[in-house]
């Protein structure tokens, strides 16, 4: 193949949506492969490799995040049904949510205040911008949802997406030590704090410690996303 | 046929809440308000459909890798996470120890609270 003709095929390739979902499966595919050999230590989460491979690829191969999400978009679009899917494993947790709904729903209104108003507080004691507490403040909600919020209460979507998979890995990371530490053992308490903190990365840690924690977790996960959606655009509408 | 199924209901489900969300100008994301009217209607029909449980729990089971193209835009905000870093940093891990410690623990009390109100027969 010549040159010229290797130069064509890049520029077709760089610019289809193909070699952008193409290699986002394959550095998760990857990533995640590394997570099981590697015992499935948080640290390792499959999210932090397959984003630091990717970041990697497109800096030494010069594709911009624009033309990367022109394909990235078709795995980004399955988050919206992937929340509608959340309504399963909620119908599925009625018993347990019918015998805990008094705890629950105390622990998800405080959760979700608490989440939103410790970040934006710390934020802004350290002197972060307007801007940068309000993209903060949705960081426990799960992805789709905390972009709508960040949208609707003035932050930057795109960079709330970022806080919220990072807070998700610190979620999973410290959780399990957190709970030892506080001598926290029951496992719907700790599935319910780590829902509510950690969202859909933190059940995905959860349900490797315990299916109940697992389920807590995505029960906790949905109701304060729907919490979130209610309170959280009213409760930062005096910072803006 | 019966992913086809599932996922159809899923993205039916989005649609009807996106569109009700923009048509009510409610201050709901649009998959919020499709998975709270999928819950109804669960709710409603006593059961889960195979197709649902399907597509559902092949979404989900994978939910992780949904993240990685938001994940990687982290690039693009370089100058502002550089700027502000150590703000950011530490509001989300204090934030992070903060909410899954007072979440567990109102969780803890309001239990004890309940136990105790509770008749002995109830419990």
């Amino acid at each position: 193949m010549s040159d010229s003709q290797l130069a064509t095929l890049w520029v077709y390739l760089s610019a289809s949506p193909l070699l952008g979902l193409t290699v986002t499966l394959v550095a998760y595919s990857a990533a995640y492969r590394l997570y099981e050999v590697a015992g499935m230590r948080p640290l390792l989460h499959p999210v932090v490799v397959a984003v630091a491979l990717l970041i990697a690829f497109l800096q030494l191969s010069d594709i911009g995040y624009v033309d990367y999400f022109e394909g990235a978009q078709f795995v980004h679009f399955l988050l919206g049904p992937a929340t509608v899917a959340l309504a399963v494993p909620l119908y599925q947790q009625i018993p347990k949510l019918r015998q805990l709904w008094l705890p629950i729903l105390a622990a998800t209104l405080v959760g979700v205040c608490v989440g939103a108003l410790s970040a934006v507080g710390v934020a802004r004691l350290l002197g972060a911008t307007l801007h940068t507490q309000l993209t903060l403040a949705p960081k426990s909600v799960t992805a789709p949802v905390a972009m709508g919020i960040s949208e609707q209460i003035g932050g930057l979507p795109s960079l709330t997406a970022v806080l919220v998979v990072v807070t998700g890995i610190l979620g999973a990371v410290i959780g399990g030590r957190l709970f030892a530490l506080l001598g926290i053992r029951d496992d719907s308490v700790k599935g319910i704090a780590m829902g509510i903190t950690a969202h859909g990365i933190g059940t995905a840690r959860a349900f490797q410690l315990s299916t109940e924690m697992g389920a807590f977790s995505g029960l906790a996960m949905a109701l304060s996303a729907l919490a979130s959606a209610l309170l959280l655009p009213g409760l930062l509408s005096w910072l803006g | 046929m019966k992913l086809i199924y599932g996922i159809t209901l899923l993205l039916a489900y989005q649609l009807v809440g996106e569109v009700g969300v923009r048509a009510l100008d409610l201050p709901v994301p649009g998959p919020v308000a499709g998975m709270l009217l999928l819950f109804l209607t669960l709710v409603a029909l006593g059961r889960v459909p195979e197709s649902l449980s399907t597509s559902a729990g092949g979404l989900l089971s994978h939910l992780s890798l949904l993240f990685v193209p938001a994940g990687v835009g982290i690039m693009v905000h370089a100058e502002r996470i550089g700027a502000e870093w150590l703000p950011i940093a530490l509001a989300l891990v204090l934030s992070t120890l903060l909410t899954m410690a007072v979440t567990a623990w109102v969780m803890l009390g309001t239990r004890r609270l309940v136990d105790r109100w509770r008749p002995d027969d109830e419990r």
